[in-house]
């Protein structure tokens, strides 16, 4: 090995400086960025996945491909899902961050000021995939831009354990709210009661509350924008989920997020719980782990079914997914590119399969996918996205529709009425929040 | 810099702009410019900016026009925003009173002499030191809904035959990190306090012991004014802390349930940062500021009061 004398350091260091200087210089003379700033990063941001083998497979494999195939380089960062609305405002406000960021729901109306338009892309991939879902372009699209690329809709069902509710009676998954409620009481007495979240958390608590609002005809707003909250249907809505609660609930999902009631299913404390697919999959993914109480493998006992119909129909609200592309970016070219590339049949069906129907693409080819027809289990899912209502219904799924999301008022209306406040007062109580939004 | 030492080095007469220093206001206004500069940049200029926020209808990526006290008007009748006042000012009061009473008690057993006295004072400090998020973690565990670890032990011990809503029952989830600040706080103001009783001459307790006193009346009349200067500073750190608190409650209850668990800190960050209705947001936080400087001035006029005594 040479030896490194003092006096070269010395002047190896010196030289690094001059050149430093020398280049410091020259920046500023130009005015323009180091060229290491304008290398063609994109950071992409988006949740934790539920199905914890798809982040692997981008990380592992389809990562390390688009950047071979694109020239660029990608920084995927995962965070909680709740985690993911402060780091856009974070963003926005100082005008720098990730490049793409998942937005949940019409959370991408609050930030149209402040994303690039992807309708070439969102059209494109459109055409070519059998057509996008309506639900997907009412959440993405104001009609003059997509203020997101849709990605995917995060099927929302009842995950429920098949040998228990026969036990209790109840041969198929009740149809109706009453139905549930007589099934929900009887396990409840057995220590097994229904796992629904009333908590601050995006997924299945909104997944849950907004249909059950609608399936009674209750409603935040008229077609027009009018807020039509404080009625008749609404107050049945929430005088029978008082009892329900109280019948056939764990009352502890008043302090759950979109986590708990994967934990408390898994543990065999709740015998049902409105749900992505993701506690099946996890099942199926360690079945030496999950077993029944009687030794048997646990995904063999979980079935899948959409909420029960109330008085004025059967709905679903399913978590749709979008990559927003922000307007401070300074990769847009790539980060572009690199949507169309994930985007393109061949990649998307890797991401899509290793989802095993956790995932629901925005178009309509996708449905005959053999994903569907591998597991029954996994059917009810296919369609969740063609089904899907908008929050904000009857009205549109705007901006308005998405602040009272963000401020979970349907959600808090249940939650303060199961707590103890008067059905009145808590249909009062969000009328008026909705009506400090609809002004 | 380096030049101008040398040049004033090498003999040459101070410069007349030097020289100006030699007058002791030059000198002062120069040795404080630092700090001013540093106090306006970081703390000034945020608060200038918060209260133009939120007399304005910025929401993220608008910034939106002036509108006046609106703001202020829709969270005065914001019914969240008269909870998380109360709530404030009942975690900030319950919290203060035990942590003094314990921090008080635990920092008169740590003065006394006694074997592993060092150790044990460094692991008082335990949950102090521990980053809050962390531990808060840990509680957040510990008060699950499903698996609690407390109900566990109440269950087994025969105590309990149902589940303990700790975080879904509005007065239990604020009871809960109301527990979690005091367990958190104690530390501080045990340390604090133990400081305090250690600058107080062990003659006056004798002289006291001598004259008949019982260590009640010694503790009244001797330890309690003499340390009362220390405890009104800590009790002031620590109502200016526990009032604007954010991390322990944020990561216990997030505000829930159904806002019932909310401060001002986190029902503004909800508001400001997580729906994106910034004016709003810096109006809740700005509203702490009044109840805060009431506080703070009182104290410190009592403060000054008692060391002039």
């Amino acid at each position: 090995m040479a030896k490194t004398k003092r006096r070269s350091v010395l002047k190896l260091a010196g030289g690094a400086a001059a050149a430093s200087m020398g280049g410091m210089a020259a920046i500023l003379a130009t005015g323009r960025m180091p060229a290491f700033a304008q290398q063609r990063t994109v950071h992409w941001l988006k949740w934790v996945d539920f199905v914890p083998a798809s982040d692997t497979l981008l990380r592992r494999e389809m990562l390390p491909e688009a950047e071979k195939a694109l020239g660029i380089k990608i920084n995927l960062e995962t965070v909680n899902g709740n985690d993911l609305q402060p780091r856009v405002t974070a963003g926005i406000q100082s005008g720098a961050g990730p490049d793409l960021i998942m937005a949940f729901n019409n959370q991408t109306y609050l930030y149209a000021n402040s994303v690039v338009d992807l309708t070439e892309i969102a059209e494109a991939v459109g055409k070519e995939q059998g057509g996008m879902y309506k639900y997907a372009r009412a959440v993405c699209s104001d009609g003059k831009m997509f203020m997101g690329m849709p990605w995917a809709v995060i099927g929302g069902m009842i995950a429920y354990r098949k040998s228990w509710f026969e036990e209790a009676g109840a041969t198929k998954f009740p149809e109706t709210w009453e139905q549930y409620r007589e099934v929900g009481k009887k396990l409840k007495a057995k220590g097994r009661p229904i796992g629904q979240t009333l908590g601050h958390t995006f997924g299945d608590a909104p997944g849950f509350t907004y249909p059950y609002l609608w399936s009674w005809g209750g409603m935040e707003v008229d077609p027009s924008g009018k807020v039509i909250m404080n009625s008749k249907e609404t107050l049945e809505s929430v005088k029978f989920m008082q009892g329900f609660w109280k019948d056939a609930h764990d009352e502890g999902g008043l302090a759950w997020d979109d986590t708990n009631n994967n934990r408390a299913f898994l543990s065999q404390t709740i015998s049902a719980t409105l749900n992505g697919a993701s506690i099946y999959i996890e099942t199926l993914r360690k079945p030496d782990q999950y077993k029944t109480e009687k030794g048997a493998p646990m995904h063999t006992d979980i079935l899948h079914s959409p909420l029960p119909k109330g008085p004025a129909g059967q709905f679903g609200f399913h978590l749709l997914q979008s990559h927003m592309l922000m307007k401070y970016s300074k990769n847009q070219d790539p980060a572009k590119e690199f949507l169309k590339w994930i985007h393109t049949e061949k990649n998307f069906e890797k991401w899509f399969i290793s989802q095993k129907g956790f995932a629901t693409p925005c178009t309509e080819k996708w449905e005959g996918h053999k994903v569907w027809t591998d597991d029954p289990v996994m059917a009810p899912f296919k369609v969740a996205a063609k089904l899907g209502q908008a929050p904000g219904h009857a009205g549109p799924p705007n901006a308005k529709a998405a602040e009272a999301l963000s401020k979970y008022i349907v959600t808090d209306m249940y939650a303060k009425a199961v707590q103890g406040m008067s059905a009145e007062d808590a249909v009062k109580w969000a009328d008026g929040e909705l009506r400090k939004i609809y002004v | 810099m380096a030049a101008t030492t040398l040049a004033t080095a090498e003999g040459k007469r101070p410069s007349a702009r030097l020289r100006r220093l030699e007058d002791e206001r030059w000198l002062a206004l120069v040795l404080l410019t630092p700090t001013a500069v540093l106090l306006g940049l970081f703390i000034a200029y945020p608060f200038v900016e918060g209260v133009l926020l939120s007399l304005s209808s910025a929401r993220v990526g608008d910034p939106g026009q002036f509108v006046g006290l609106k703001n202020f008007y829709k969270i005065w009748n914001d019914s969240i925003f008269h909870t998380t006042v109360w709530n404030t000012f009942w975690y900030t009061g319950v919290t203060t009173v035990f942590k003094l009473a314990l921090g008080l008690w635990l920092a008169l057993l740590l003065n006394r002499h006694f074997r592993g006295k060092a150790i044990i004072r460094a692991f008082i400090l335990l949950p102090f030191i521990i980053p809050t998020v962390l531990s808060t973690f840990a509680w957040k565990w510990m008060f699950d809904p499903t698996f609690s670890v407390i109900n566990w032990t109440l269950f087994q011990l025969g105590l309990i035959t149902t589940r303990i809503n700790w975080l879904g029952d509005p007065d239990l989830a604020m009871t809960s990190i109301i527990v979690i600040n005091i367990w958190r706080g104690v530390p501080f103001f045990a340390i604090t306090l133990l400081a305090g009783l250690q600058t107080i001459s062990p003659e006056l307790h004798e002289a006291a012991a001598i004259d008949g006193a019982r260590p009640w009346a010694r503790f009244w009349h001797v330890t309690w004014p003499l340390l009362m200067p220390v405890t009104l500073v800590v009790v002031l750190f620590s109502v200016i802390q526990t009032f604007a608190d954010f991390q322990l409650v944020y990561v216990m209850t997030g505000g829930g349930p159904a806002n019932a668990t909310h401060l001002f800190a986190t029902y503004a960050y909800q508001l400001g940062i997580g729906t994106g209705l910034l004016s709003e947001g810096a109006a809740i936080s700005l509203a702490m500021f009044p109840f805060l400087f009431i506080i703070v001035v009182a104290q410190l006029l009592y403060i000054r009061r008692v060391e002039t005594r």
